[in-house]
C-alpha cells in the first residue's frame, strides 16, 4: 500500500471509529478536548527524572482505550512519526548524564537512563492522548468545540473545509503518482525533471476544484458567514467526566502516587 | 521538524502558543481586510493540496534518497503571506490532529518553526523584493532556493532553542546545532527546488496566479512596520521567554567553574575591586536581572524589556548623531 494510499485509509479509519456508539463518544466534544489537553500539560510538566510520579498517567490511557473501545494495535502505529526523534534526542541524555540515580541490584540507573525513559513515555503518552480524541470525537466536532472556545471562525472553518477536501486531494494525487509509476517504474520518487509539471497539474487542478466549491458555497447561501449545525447540550455525565479526571490528574501532580501505594507494603 | 509534546515544556509551548497567536490574529485581520469571501475555500483547497504533495516522494538526483515539500514558502507565494500563514496553522493543526505528526502543545512551536519564517521572512524578506520589477524564470528559481533554506535554517535554530530552553535535553548547544543546522541545509536545498520547480511550470501555463493580492499593493518597505514587527518579538524574547531561561550557568560561568570551582571570583580584597564593586551596587538598578531584593519573576521580564529599550535608545541616539536618518535630497 502507498503511503497515499495509507493516508486516507487512517483518515477514513479515524472517521469510523468516532461515529461508533460507545459511552466515550457520547461524552461533549469540548470536555474531551479540554481533559485531553490537561492531560498532556500535565504530562510534560513533570520534571525528567520523576518518572515514578507520572506513571499513574497510564490508568487515564487505559481506561479511554476501554471505553472507546479503540483497537490498540492500530493506535501503536501513530508513535512511529513522532517517537524516532524523541528517542533521538533522549538517547543523548544517556551519554551526557551518567549520575547514578537508582541501584537495582549490581545494574546502576544512571540520570541520564531515567531522563531518556521519561522522555519517551512522555511523547507515548501525549500522542496516545491526541489520538484517542480524535478517535473518540471526529473533526466536526473537534471544530464545534473550537468555536465554543472561540477560536477564530476562519480558522475552524478553513479547518472543517480542509479535512473535506483532504481525502479528495489524496485520491488525486494517488492517480496522478500512480499513472507516473506505471510509466516509470524502479524508480523510487518522482523524478527531478517532472517535479514543476506533475505538482503544478495537481497545484491547478486544486486551485479550479477551489474555485467550483466557491462557486457551489454562494449558490447554497454562503456569504463568508460560519453556520453551526444543532446544539450539542451538556449533561451531568460530561461534568462528571470532566472533575473526576482533572480531580485525578491534580492528584498525580501534587502526591507520587506510585511511591504512596509502595509504602503500603513497604 | 515537528515536535512533540515531550520535547517542550509547559511553559515555553505555551509562550510559543502566545507568539503564534500574535501572528495569527494579525494574519486574519490582513484576511479580513481583503474583504474576498472567496480566499477561505481558496485556503482550505490549497491546504489540501500541499497536505496531499506533502505525502509524495521526490528523488534527489545524485543521492539516490528522496525528499518532501513543507509547503510553507510555496502557499505564501500563491496566496500571499497572511492567508498562507493560516493555511500552514490549519495543516499543521490537522497533521497533529489525524496523523499524531506534532503534538497538541508543542503546536505554537511547530507552526513559529515551520510557519513563520516561511511564510513572512521568506516572503516579505526575499521573494518580494526580488519580484518587484516582474517575475522571471531565474528570480523565481533563486528565491525559492534563497527562501527555503533561509528559512528552514531559522526553523530548524528555534527548535534547538526551545528544546534546550524546555530543560528536556542535556545535549550541549553546540553539539545539537551541528547536529541540526546541516540536515536542514539539504532538505531546505530540496524544499526550495520543489518549490521552485512548481513556481516556474504555474509561471509559464497560468503566470495570474502568482499575482496575490499583497503582490498587487505593491508597497514600499514600511520602516514602521518593521519596528512594530521587532517589538512585539522584543517583548516576547525578553518579556515571556526570559522566565523560562535555564538557571545553569553560561559558557564563561561554566568554564570558570570547571577550573575555579565557582563562577564568581573570590575578592582579593583589593580595593579598586571593592570599589568597583560598590559603585556597580549603588548604580544596578536591577541586579541579577531582578528587582532589589525580590525574587519575583516580574522582575526578570522587566529587566529583559527595559535592557531591550535602552539598546534600541543607544542605538538610536547612535544613528541620530551618524546622520543615519537624513533623507537624501530629491533631485530637481
Amino acid at each position: 500500500m502507498s503511503k497515499l494510499d495509507n493516508a486516507i485509509y487512517e483518515i477514513h479509519d479515524l472517521d469510523d471509529l468516532a461515529v461508533r456508539d460507545t459511552p466515550l463518544t457520547g461524552i461533549h466534544p469540548l470536555i474531551k478536548l479540554l481533559v485531553t489537553v490537561f492531560f498532556i500539560i500535565l504530562t510534560v510538566s513533570f520534571d525528567k527524572y520523576q518518572l515514578s510520579a507520572m506513571l499513574p498517567g497510564i490508568f487515564y490511557i487505559l481506561l479511554v482505550f476501554l471505553a472507546g473501545d479503540i483497537p490498540f494495535g492500530k493506535s501503536m502505529k501513530k508513535l512511529r512519526i513522532i517517537l524516532p526523534l524523541v528517542c533521538m534526542v533522549g538517547l543523548f541524555n544517556v551519554f551526557f548524564d551518567r549520575i547514578p540515580v537508582l541501584r537495582l541490584g549490581t545494574f546502576v540507573v544512571t540520570g541520564g537512563m531515567m531522563s531518556a525513559v521519561t522522555l519517551m513515555l512522555k511523547g507515548v503518552f501525549s500522542v496516545l492522548a491526541s489520538y484517542l480524541l480524535i478517535a473518540t470525537t471526529g473533526i466536526d466536532k473537534i471544530c464545534y468545540a473550537l468555536r465554543l472556545l472561540h477560536l477564530p471562525k476562519i480558522i475552524v472553518l478553513q479547518l472543517s473545509l480542509t479535512y473535506r477536501y483532504i481525502t479528495v486531494l489524496l485520491g488525486e494525487a494517488n492517480t496522478i503518482f500512480c499513472a507516473y509509476i506505471l510509466r516509470a517504474p524502479r524508480q523510487k520518487g518522482v523524478h527531478f525533471k517532472v517535479w514543476g509539471p506533475l505538482i503544478g497539474q495537481l497545484l491547478l487542478r486544486s486551485m479550479d476544484r477551489a474555485n467550483d466549491l466557491y462557486d457551489s458555497m454562494v449558490l447554497r447561501g454562503y456569504r463568508g458567514a460560519f453556520y453551526v449545525g444543532d446544539k450539542i447540550p451538556f449533561h451531568l455525565k460530561d461534568w462528571m467526566y470532566l472533575i473526576l479526571w482533572t480531580g485525578f490528574f491534580v492528584l498525580m501532580r501534587c502526591f507520587n502516587l506510585v511511591q504512596l501505594l509502595g509504602g503500603l507494603f513497604v | 521538524m515537528h515536535m512533540a509534546d515531550a520535547l517542550v515544556s509547559p511553559a515555553v509551548g505555551l509562550v510559543m502558543y502566545g507568539a503564534t497567536a500574535a501572528a495569527a490574529g494579525y494574519s486574519i485581520y490582513k484576511v479580513r481586510l481583503e474583504e474576498n469571501t472567496k480566499k477561505v475555500p481558496m485556503m482550505a483547497v490549497m491546504s489540501a493540496f500541499v497536505f496531499a504533495t506533502q505525502m509524495l516522494n521526490f528523488t534527489i538526483p545524485g543521492t539516490g534518497s528522496s525528499g518532501h515539500l513543507c509547503g510553507g514558502f510555496l502557499l505564501s507565494a500563491i496566496l500571499g503571506p497572511y492567508a498562507g500563514f493560516l493555511s500552514m496553522i490549519v495543516i499543521l493543526l490537522t497533521q497533529c490532529l489525524l496523523f499524531a505528526d506534532g503534538g497538541l502543545l508543542a503546536l505554537g512551536a511547530n507552526v513559529w518553526n515551520m510557519a513563520f519564517y516561511g511564510c513572512f521572512l521568506g516572503y516579505f524578506c526575499i521573494y518580494r523584493p526580488m519580484m518587484k520589477k516582474g517575475f522571471s524564470n531565474v528570480k523565481l528559481g533563486i528565491s525559492s532556493i534563497l527562501a527555503c533554506v533561509i528559512t528552514l535554517q531559522f526553523g530548524a535554530f528555534s527548535v534547538v532553542l526551545e528544546t534546550l530552553l524546555s530543560g528536556i535535553t542535556d545535549l550541549p548547544f553546540g553539539t545539537f546545532v551541528a547536529a541540526m543546522q546541516p540536515i536542514h541545509l539539504a532538505i531546505g536545498l530540496v524544499e526550495g527546488l520543489i518549490s521552485a520547480a512548481v513556481l516556474i511550470f504555474i509561471y509559464n501555463t497560468r503566470p495570474e496566479l502568482l499575482t496575490n493580492d499583497e503582490m498587487k499593493t505593491n508597497k514600499e518597505f514600511s520602516m514602521k512596520k518593521l519596528l512594530v514587527i521587532l517589538s512585539i518579538a522584543v517583548v516576547v524574547c525578553a518579556g515571556g521567554i526570559s522566565l523560562v531561561a535555564s538557571s545553569n550557568p553560561d559558557g564563561l560561568e561554566w568554564s570558570m567553574e570547571q577550573v575555579a570551582g565557582s563562577t564568581e571570583l573570590e575578592d582579593s580584597g583589593d580595593s579598586a575591586y571593592a570599589t568597583a564593586a560598590n559603585i556597580q551596587d549603588t548604580t544596578a538598578l536591577l541586579p541579577d536581572y531582578a528587582f532589589k531584593d525580590s525574587d519575583s519573576a516580574v522582575g526578570t521580564s522587566f529587566s529583559g524589556i527595559l535592557g531591550a529599550a535602552i539598546v534600541a535608545g543607544l542605538c538610536l541616539v547612535i544613528c541620530l548623531a551618524f546622520g543615519f536618518f537624513r533623507h537624501k535630497k530629491k533631485k530637481a
